[in-house]
């Protein structure tokens, strides 16, 4: 996988994964391209499309495009199963997800994303596993938070 | 300072912006704290400061200036640090960056940190955007973590070291030792599938660890059938079926070990066949699978039966209400067409109902298969529902599907007047789309055949009549005209069914002239038909009207309209004391004997002060019991108004054998020749 974007149905940018090394310009341009070509796709045809050099894999789930770039020696059947796998991990996490907790929430989303997908490839095919290591990090995000609240001044001098 | 509002905070503030003005000015503000923040060197707060400064960066805003803070947080001790760090990294520290190499020794160290959520967040971040120069440095400790007994870095190692031998190919050698056992029972599959895709990597990139790695065919084979004939494991289950990625990812290795190799071709035969006759295919995901065995078996040395198989089940697939399976399906079928021909053929029929399907790929698909698939056979049935696929296709395709029916109508046209029929059609249809280059070649084409001229002439000029807006179809129109303008006006058809066309002199000047004149056409067009009108001067007796319309265009504003036109007044004024003393002759040749006489020649000769020109005969054929004559006409310029004499020699062909016939001809009226 080249790249994974994901959007809402007016174009904008909810979460953008890169795979391969792009200017900032180049990154702005694919996208705003490859949004209006799979926005103007209508719902009679394929999630699949040629695009540039690129295999385009797109689904939408409620209010959100997810889309992935990949390469000519992919599958892209399965890759609709990878975009699957990972909104049901998204729902898992978040219970019944939603384009709102992706947009207030996403840097959990990318946490989720780094935890299934690594370069590109999946690292963990056990929706079970994946979901754990999450909740483990988070818990260690949790102690690490809790070792910061700052302590009482008797706390701090022994006090108490 | 009041302490830095909070990310959702933030999130929740900039939705309520009505306008992007108004949303532009809440960026500004916020950056402006950012900004004053960071100069702080604010430790409690940078982590939340470059969590909104990431958020802004997704709505399109530069974040350049939290580069440095990402790498602050990556130093830090705290984990959510860390792990905001390198999400920030991620995105904002790609290899084009200054100091993406700065990165470096925090990723080192956190490779080797104690806790492994902590390795996986550099593992993860190197193996997504590291420069080749960090894996140069890194790949050591990549190579470490490969071999730990922590399934849960393993794994992570596994896919890093991909991104490095992507990035630094030489390296990969160093990964070797490491995998000796990936594959091995022990690991209890929890790292099978990044240690097969690690392996793909490295047999796709050289040809010496292909060798190497062929002896883990039986083993892929094993872990395959376990996975099939497994019982039900929910972790890895997608609806029903077990770990459908890592089956995908073992076909795809075993593709790449099969090929080109007898032994390792066989020995995955049975599995291949399992596989492909036992795989559910009411879900995408059954197909998946299916889809990549059937790549797997048309790229290996498979037997016969095993390769049918493949071909039928993407078969299956065109049948398959799911549009995406249809497309796979045919996306297939077009790489094997050429070495499974009539595996294929046996599909056509499908194929081309696909034409008719809604989604664009599928329809440009099938139409590239449909051409992959006409031959001598089916020419005819095949060229009807490409012309009304023509028809009613998307602009887009109209030029390639117009170039695709000229060459298989080149390929395997049955007769002549077919092939002149279906590129009429083409022109009428699609003529705006045809390519340049067709217009040569089609006049190509017509002037080769002979015997059709007078019948393609007459067709495009009742097309002209009809419609002059396509420009390919009225350039060969003009030219057509221009050249065979006799056998336009003088009504002779060699076909059965005459095209019933009248056409006068003056009809078709004006036809000619109202093309120079119309918007429609281009400059190519208009030259095309005033160069056609000049020529008709020689072969129309309306010379004098030919000769204005060409001296108006002498002071044309198009540069090449003028140029011809000049030099086509120059030869008038040339030859002009040639003009009355042209006579102009047609020969009319029947046979009333019962057999045809084919090849039908006939020559002239005349003295040496007179000079002949023969046009091109209506046919070579003369129709046995007068059922029709041969026309062809002779001009003889007499410029010392001589007696015109003439020998004239017919050749042809009756009842298989050739015939010669030597005659003189004095008897011409005198009008004729004063």
């Amino acid at each position: 996988m080249q790249f994974m974007l994901l959007f809402s149905r007016q174009g904008k940018l909810r979460l953008q994964k890169w795979y391969v090394p792009l200017s900032d310009k180049e990154k702005k341009k694919i996208t705003r391209e490859l949004v209006q070509t799979v926005l103007a796709r209508k719902p009679k045809m394929c999630s699949f499309l040629e695009w540039r050099d690129l295999k385009i894999v797109y689904k939408r789930y409620a209010s959100l495009y997810f889309c992935c770039a990949i390469e000519d020696q992919d599958n892209e059947l399965i890759t609709l199963e990878i975009i699957h796998r990972y909104v049901e991990l998204l729902d898992k996490y978040f219970g019944s997800v939603c384009e709102l907790d992706i947009i207030f929430n996403f840097e959990k989303a990318y946490f989720i994303l780094d935890e299934f997908l690594l370069g590109g490839e999946a690292q963990e095919t056990s929706k079970k596993n994946v979901l754990k290591a999450i909740e483990q990090a988070d818990l260690l995000q949790e102690d690490a938070k809790e070792a910061e609240t700052p302590r009482s001044v008797l706390e701090e001098i022994g006090l108490t | 300072m009041p302490a830095p509002i909070r990310l959702r905070e933030l999130i929740r503030t900039i939705r309520t912006a009505r306008t992007q003005a108004e949303e532009r000015e809440m960026i500004q503000k916020e950056c402006a704290a950012i900004r004053s923040s960071f100069r702080e060197e604010d430790n409690t707060y940078r982590c939340r400061n470059v969590a909104k400064l990431l958020y802004m960066h997704m709505l399109g805003y530069p974040a350049h200036f939290g580069q440095l803070e990402c790498l602050k947080l990556i130093a830090s001790q705290k984990f959510t640090d860390k792990r905001i760090g390198y999400l920030g990294a991620m995105l904002l520290l790609d290899e084009r960056q200054d100091v993406h190499l700065l990165m470096t020794n925090c990723i080192k160290n956190d490779l080797n940190h104690s806790t492994q959520y902590v390795q996986g967040l550099s593992l993860c971040t190197l193996g997504c955007m590291g420069s080749s120069e960090m894996c140069r440095d890194l790949a050591g400790e990549v190579e470490k973590l490969l071999k730990t007994s922590n399934s849960y870095l393993r794994k992570k190692a596994a896919l890093c070291a991909v991104h490095v031998i992507r990035k630094v190919p030489e390296l990969m050698e160093m990964f070797l030792p490491a995998t000796k056992n990936l594959l091995s029972e022990k690991n209890h599959g929890e790292i099978l599938h990044t240690s097969v895709v690690l392996l793909t990597e490295m047999c796709e990139r050289s040809p010496d660890m292909l060798s190497h790695f062929r002896k883990l065919v039986p083993q892929l084979v094993r872990i395959l059938k376990n996975l099939i004939m497994s019982g039900y494991s929910p972790e890895h289950d997608v609806s029903g079926i077990s770990d459908p990625f890592l089956q995908v990812r073992i076909l795809r290795l075993l593709r790449i070990l099969g090929k080109g190799d007898d032994d390792s071709s066989e020995a995955m035969n049975d599995i291949l066949a399992q596989v492909a006759t036992n795989t559910e295919t009411s879900k995408n995901v059954g197909n998946a699978i299916l889809y990549e065995t059937v790549l797997t078996i048309m790229d290996i040395k498979s037997e016969s039966g095993l390769r049918v198989l493949a071909i039928n089940i993407l078969g299956r697939f065109l049948l398959n209400n799911d549009k995406n399976i249809r497309y796979v399906a045919l996306t297939s079928l077009l790489k094997t067409v050429q070495t499974d021909h009539n595996a294929v053929q046996r599909h056509r029929s499908t194929i081309v109902d696909c034409l008719k399907d809604l989604d664009v790929s599928i329809k440009r698909r099938a139409m590239e298969l449909s051409f992959a698939l006409v031959n001598g056979n089916n020419i005819r049935g095949m060229m009807k529902e490409l012309l009304y696929f023509l028809d009613s296709c998307d602009p887009d395709f109209k030029a390639d599907c117009a170039s695709g029916i000229f060459l298989a109508a080149e390929k395997y046209a049955p007769s002549k007047r077919w092939h002149i029929d279906t590129v009429m059609r083409v022109l009428t249809t699609a003529g705006s789309y045809v390519r340049d280059d067709s217009v040569p070649n089609l006049i190509q084409l017509i002037t080769n055949s002979v015997e059709m001229h007078a019948y393609t002439v007459q067709r495009l000029y009742k097309a002209l009549l009809d419609d002059i807006s396509q420009q390919p179809l009225v350039q060969v129109a003009s030219w057509c005209i221009g050249e065979y303008g006799d056998l336009l006006v003088s009504g002779q058809c060699e076909e059965e069914e005459p095209i019933q066309v009248d056409a006068l002199e003056d009809e078709v000047l004006d036809v000619l002239e109202g093309l120079l004149v119309s918007n429609l056409s281009t400059p190519v067009t208009r030259a095309y038909s005033l160069t056609a009108i000049m020529k008709l001067s020689t072969r129309f007796s309306s010379v004098n009207r030919i000769k204005k319309v060409v001296s108006i265009y002498g002071s044309s504003i198009d540069v090449e309209l003028q140029q011809r036109a000049v030099e086509y007044n120059a030869l008038f004024k040339k030859y002009d004391h040639m003009s009355p003393n042209i006579a102009v002759i047609t020969i009319h040749a029947t046979n009333s004997t019962e057999a045809d006489m084919t090849e039908f020649v006939f020559q002239a000769a005349v003295p040496k002060t007179f000079q002949l020109q023969l046009l091109s005969p209506s046919s070579n054929v003369v129709p046995a019991l007068n059922q029709g004559s041969v026309t062809q006409v002779i001009r003889v310029l007499n410029p010392q108004k001589q007696q015109l004499r003439m020998r004239i020699k017919l050749t042809y062909t009756h009842k298989g054998s050739p015939v010669q016939d030597l005659a003189e001809v004095n008897n011409f009226p005198p009008q004729s020749w004063q």
